[in-house]
């Protein structure tokens, strides 16, 4: 390139360009470097957890969720933008890093990216995506901001910054494209490969022999501007984008409904009040978060109005670790976070996944959660209600405070005594779990249930008194030790029983025993009942006599469905019944959390919240046209559903019911 | 021979309590049977002038102790066993109650005699006396007979009439001195019960709740259903440890005697603590899943179900009958 | 302060209890036992004081079925000793469990240190011979009170609260070493978590105590039996709706509708 051409051939304030660059460059890459030491300190001072298995899955994660960014476009007004000015980024920073090696070491033998010309198409072309995707961005900024997007003036500063940066490089384009034409005596010229800025040369030729100049400043601009930005970054909330493709890389593997503590140590069941008691993991989610409020919109607590936003926990575990990790120690407490969150935030979670499901840089907000309550349940820190259920779980295995030899108490009506698998083999063992066991209101859903695999000639058992709660809501509540112990019993027990294959009627109780339950090695396939009974009904073994009629909606369970993406079975057993399925809004994986999970079905209402999930949801159920029915399959929505059908005055107009009870009303002659 | 029964009469702030006339009846039942003398003895400070009512027993003896107002339950064991000494009495009735609550423990120790707690009922067999006592929360029943005639009983709150033992009868009083230790323990003050926004006693219909309500919440379908028949809500022990009711609410023992129309006891097992302040209210009806539950034993109605599951009917059936 | 709570599990009403064959005992096979309310309770009062006032806590029971667990969290939850007395302990009632517990109360000081508190519980579920406070505080030669709600420090002493009835209650004050009957403490019992109890089960060890009974029980149970079905409730059948519709019609025969 001919000096007269090239940007470090200028004279800075007297000093050469090249040394000036050097500068700039040392001093920029400096503080980045520190900054991003800083944080990488912070974040080995957290807990243990190992995210370096599975490699090559791990780079195939990557690949998916940051290349391709699908969970940005699950809100579509901004998912297009973000995702062309990611790309445009991407190529921007690839082409000012050649750039500037090439400015920094002008004796090597290659062009500046501006000599190239497919890359100077990809800057032109970029530059205006990028711009139409900042102005997408700012547009939605201002006049349709979704809840909990957090408007902050650092989003706006940094849009205006890549814009700067963008337009510097088109103008950069038209001034050569300007110089070129002077060059030769003419007007701008024009090239097939700045397509943008080629029609922008002739608005700014006016600086006619000035242009090469204005080119080189435009450079100056350019590169001050990103330098800059590599220096401000790490200090705003656009960390997340370079700490996301980390948190993505080293992100959970594992199904989400398993929630073994990382590092299983003692110290860790005990779980976390202060930021260096959480998993480096964790540390690294506050670093990633770019504050779009997914999380919060998608949360069933945040939009019931419980003092809960997930992404305020995300960001206070942040604001803690920096600041008493870089500034003042701060007090010792045992508060959480140093007093930053409370209690009731902690326990308004239901662990319904919506957040995690949702959060676009896949962050975990449910272990952070956990993490606080376990530490609150060590401090002995719980509410009575939520005290005296889990002394119930210890000492009888439920949480109803009924004694354990009541369990198979609603089997007496029954014709025909399902086997004991503790004493005979069996195909299936019907795990029941707590609720369709105890409860009064679901021992009829219980029984039908038996009655139809009995009559589809089902070989099952039950354990009896020999079972005990599964554990899952215990260990998400936080009694880590409780969910061990029990988890140890019922170990003892199925080992015993003799069966190929576990049923189970409750979500919750499916997630643990499907995920979290090592059964000695064997390879044991857990299925929830709705899943039986589509098998059952593809090997046409279940004994259908009538097709029923009508319109239903169905309620994906939160433990059914999110936790491990089971959405079709209960459909298709619903439309074999003959019945019309109606999808609700926030149907699959949108599912809304009838608000019982989590232990929160242990726990005392909250006082003066806007509109409890279950209502939420039935509301929604109810304003569909012609839909009388809400299907449901888990024990603990007919209670939470039916409770709310009555508190909304929908009594009557639409009734909850158990997908069993369907099944089996299709089986009456 | 000593054969004579002595009551220890029970009161507080110059007012005889119920339990005493309760013993009273029944004391006059067995003394008749055994023929054996019917004793009382009023003690504390000013005792001399507690004795209405005493009619049915042939003496009362009244002995004033040193000390404020509620002398502890070693001073007035120490009187008991004086009295034994002096006046030929084998038999001592004591009031299962809070207030008597370690007398019939220490006399039973110091003057070597069997004591039987908890007690329900009282017969005769054979020339002694077998004690029918509620253990276990009401859920078992115990035969203890007292077979050489000696011996201390307990006898729960609301075992028996409190009528059949009031007499108008002027008592025949005697003042008797007893020497005993100043105690160790000193009464300071009453603390009055913080006056509640309802008097349950004053209520025509009661809807109690026990433990069986499970959580606080449900609390709400109590008081909806209270509403419905125009009542309030009580609860029982438990329920007001748990601070899910404040204590002027709770009925029992430690709590309020109430005599209502109606009670309706949701979730209430039926322990004596418990059935002792709210047997007798008129119709008792009890909703318990437990079919074995004590409390059907002093309910007129019961049913045997999930309160959970049956009172919001049963809320909804009042309201529409009402309109 | 030097505080001492006696513990005792009692059977669980929550399960069915059912009369042996001798027709005096309950029937073992189905017992299971737990720490009684009012025990918990005691339990509780003791780390309250301790945490508010200092002193120590020595928890001591006499060995019984299902009792270590019961002790084990009784060192999770705070307690800094655990003794368990041990012997032929079948059929101790009250009076002969005080004996022991005042002989293992007096090997830690005799006299008792001035500071000493007993914290037992007020009564349990079947104390038929009636409960230990009191006894055992005769054989200690100190002041005892019972249903007591509330625990002061106050001086070389104690003010304590004590229910009467009516939800009245009353102040008293007395001295140390003394044994108070504890109906319930200031505070629900603390919840802890398993995995402290777990942890005390692996780190810590109760010391076991031999001793040997003499008083043989005063009171002799002929007979043991259930509540007759007789004088019992009219039991209502049925459905939700249909027992809803009865007890409508039943209490509005009576006007109480």
């Amino acid at each position: 390139m001919s000096p007269v051409n090239d940007p470090i051939q200028v004279s800075l304030l007297g000093l050469p360009g090249l040394a000036v660059l050097w500068v700039l460059t040392a001093v920029a890459f400096g503080i980045f470097g520190f900054r991003a030491s800083q944080l990488i300190r912070l974040m080995m001072k957290g807990r243990p957890e190992n995210r370096f298995d599975r490699l090559g899955a791990r780079v195939v994660h990557v690949m998916r969720n940051v290349l391709l960014q699908p969970r940005m476009f699950n809100e579509r007004s901004i998912g297009l933008a973000h995702f062309l000015i990611f790309w445009g980024f991407c190529v921007y920073v690839a082409c000012f890093m050649w750039g500037l090696l090439r400015a920094l070491v002008p004796v090597l033998p290659i062009p500046y990216p501006d000599e190239v010309p497919l890359a100077v198409l990809f800057l032109d072309v970029f530059g205006v995506i990028v711009l139409l995707g900042l102005v997408t961005a700012a547009v939605r900024r201002a006049f349709f901001a979704p809840p909990h997007l957090h408007l902050s003036l650092d989003a706006n500063l940094i849009l205006l910054w890549i814009g700067a940066l963008m337009l510097s490089t088109l103008f950069g384009g038209a001034f050569r494209l300007v110089a070129e034409g002077a060059a030769a005596g003419a007007g701008a010229a024009a090239s097939p490969w700045q397509p943008f800025s080629s029609p922008l040369a002739p608005l700014v030729s006016g600086v006619g022999e000035g242009a090469h100049g204005w080119a080189k400043a435009m450079w100056w601009v350019h590169t001050f501007g990103v330098l800059g930005f590599l220096v401000y970054l790490p200090y705003s909330k656009h960390l997340h984008l370079m700490a996301s493709p980390f948190n993505v890389f080293f992100g959970n593997l594992r199904a989400p409904g398993d929630l073994t503590i990382a590092g299983a140590s003692e110290e860790s069941a005990a779980g976390a009040a202060k930021w260096e008691e959480f998993t480096w993991k964790q540390l690294l989610g506050g670093l990633s978060c770019a504050e779009c409020g997914r999380c919060d919109r998608a949360c069933p607590a945040t939009t019931s109005g419980f003092p809960l936003e997930p992404q305020q926990i995300i960001q206070k575990l942040k604001k803690h670790m920096m600041e008493t990790g870089l500034g003042k120690p701060g007090k010792e407490t045992s508060a959480l976070l140093g007093g930053a969150v409370t209690e009731a935030e902690v326990w308004a979670c239901t662990t319904c996944m919506s957040c995690m499901e949702r959060c676009a840089v896949l962050n975990e907000q449910i272990p952070t959660i956990l993490q606080m309550r376990r530490h609150l349940v060590s401090e002995g820190a719980v509410e009575k209600t939520l005290q005296d259920m889990l002394a119930n779980l210890n000492r009888y295995g439920n949480s109803f405070g009924k004694s354990d030899r009541m369990r198979a108490k609603w089997t007496q009506p029954l014709a025909a005594k399902p086997k004991d698998s503790r004493k005979e083999p069996v195909e299936y063992l019907w795990y029941v779990g707590d609720y369709a066991s105890f409860d009064p209101r679901l021992e009829d859903i219980t029984r039908k249930t038996a009655e139809i695999l009995q009559q589809a000639g089902v070989d099952f058992g039950l354990l009896y008194e020999g079972e005990r709660n599964a554990g899952n809501d215990v260990r998400r509540v936080g009694e880590e030790g409780l969910f061990e112990m029990l988890r140890e019993k019922n170990a003892q027990v199925l080992a015993k029983a003799q069966f190929q294959t576990v049923v189970t009627t409750d979500p919750h109780t499916y997630n643990t025993l499907k995920n979290e339950y090592a059964w000695d090695g064997r390879a044991v396939t857990v299925l929830h009942y709705t899943e039986l009974l589509d098998r059952l009904l593809a090997q046409g073994r279940l004994p259908l006599k009538k097709r029923l009629a009508g319109r239903v909606t169905y309620h994906d369970p939160c433990y059914l469905g999110r936790y491990n993406g089971v959405y079709d079975p209960p459909r298709r057993v619903l439309t074999a019944l003959g019945l019309e399925l109606v999808e609700m809004p926030r149907n699959r994986n949108r599912s809304y959390c009838c608000g019982a999970g989590g232990g929160r079905i242990w726990m005392e209402d909250v006082p003066g919240i806007k509109e409890r999930p279950a209502e939420s949801r039935v509301r929604e159920a109810a304003g569909l046209a012609g839909v009388e029915t809400l299907v449901v399959s888990c024990p603990k929505d007919i209670a939470m559903f039916r409770d709310a059908v009555k508190t909304t005055d929908n009594e009557g107009k639409i009734a909850v019911k158990d997908l069993a009870e369907l099944v089996w009303e299709a089986m009456q002659g | 021979m000593a054969n004579g029964i002595l009551i220890l009469a029970e009161h507080l702030k110059g007012e005889v309590a119920d339990i005493t006339y309760e013993m009273l009846g029944a004391g006059r039942a067995l003394a008749d049977e055994l023929k054996a003398p019917l004793h009382v003895a009023v003690i504390g400070p000013g005792a001399g002038a507690v004795t209405k009512g005493l009619g049915l027993a042939d003496a009362v003896f009244t002995v004033d102790t040193p000390g404020a107002e509620v002398p502890a339950a070693s001073t007035v064991a120490a009187v008991l066993q004086g009295l034994l000494a002096q006046k030929q009495d084998a038999l001592v009735m004591v009031g299962w109650t809070n207030l008597a609550m370690g007398v019939g423990s220490v006399l039973s120790a110091r003057a070597d005699l069997p004591f039987v707690n908890f007690g329900k009922a009282l017969r005769v067999e054979g020339g002694a006396v077998t004690v029918t006592s509620q253990l276990f929360g009401g859920k078992i029943l115990s035969d203890v007979r007292l077979a050489d005639g000696r011996g201390i009983i307990g006898v729960s709150a609301g075992a028996f009439p409190a009528d059949a033992g009031r007499s108008d009868k002027a008592p025949t009083v005697e003042a008797v001195a007893v020497a005993v230790e100043a105690p160790p323990i000193q009464f300071v003050r009453f603390l009055e019960p913080e006056a509640g926004d309802v008097d349950i006693t004053k209520q025509n219909v009661l809807v109690a709740v026990g433990r069986g309500i499970q959580t606080q919440d449900n609390i709400s379908l109590a008081e909806e259903l209270a509403e419905a028949l125009g009542g309030a809500v009580c609860g029982s022990r438990p329920v007001v440890d748990q601070g899910w009711m404040p204590m002027s609410r709770q009925v029992g023992k430690s709590g309020m005697t109430v005599k209502p129309r109606l009670y309706l006891a949701l979730g209430i097992s039926g322990a004596p603590e418990h059935v002792e302040g709210m047997q007798n209210s008129q119709t008792i009806v009890a909703v318990n899943t437990d079919a074995n539950a004590p409390i059907f034993d002093v309910a007129r109605y019961g049913v045997c179900q999930d309160v959970l599951d049956l009172v919001p009917v049963l809320t909804e059936k009042i309201k529409a009958r009402k309109g | 302060m030097n505080l001492f709570v006696l513990l005792k599990t009692v059977p669980d009403t929550v399960e069915e209890l059912s009369v042996a064959a001798d027709g005096k005992s309950l029937d073992a096979e189905w017992l299971r036992f737990k720490l009684g309310d009012a025990d918990e309770h005691a339990l509780e009062q003791a780390l309250l004081l301790k945490e508010k006032h200092g002193g120590k806590v020595t928890v001591v029971a006499m060995d019984a079925p299902e009792l270590d667990e019961a002790l084990f969290m009784a060192y999770a939850k705070g307690a800094d000793r655990v003794a368990k007395l041990t012997g032929e302990l079948a059929g101790v009632q009250s009076l002969a469990s005080a004996r022991l517990f005042a002989a293992f109360l007096k090997q830690q000081g005799d006299p008792l240190p001035a500071d000493t508190l007993v914290l037992v519980r007020s009564q349990a579920i079947d104390d038929l011979e009636g409960e230990i406070g009191p006894f055992l505080a005769d054989l200690l030669g100190v002041p005892y009170i019972g249903v007591v709600t509330g625990v002061v420090p106050e001086g070389a002493g104690v003010k304590v609260t004590k229910e009467f009835a009516g939800g009245l209650r009353g102040e008293f004050s007395l001295p140390m070493p003394a044994v108070l009957g504890i109906q319930s403490a200031e505070k629900p019992p603390r919840y802890v978590p398993i995995a402290k109890v777990r942890a005390a089960m692996k780190s810590s060890t109760l010391e076991t105590v031999d001793v040997t009974p003499e008083a043989p029980a005063r009171v002799e149970v002929e007979k043991l039996y259930k509540p007759e079905a007789a004088g019992r409730a009219e039991m209502i059948e049925g459905s939700p709706e249909e027992v809803a519709d009865r007890l409508v019609e039943l209490l509005a025969n009576q006007s109480l509708i």
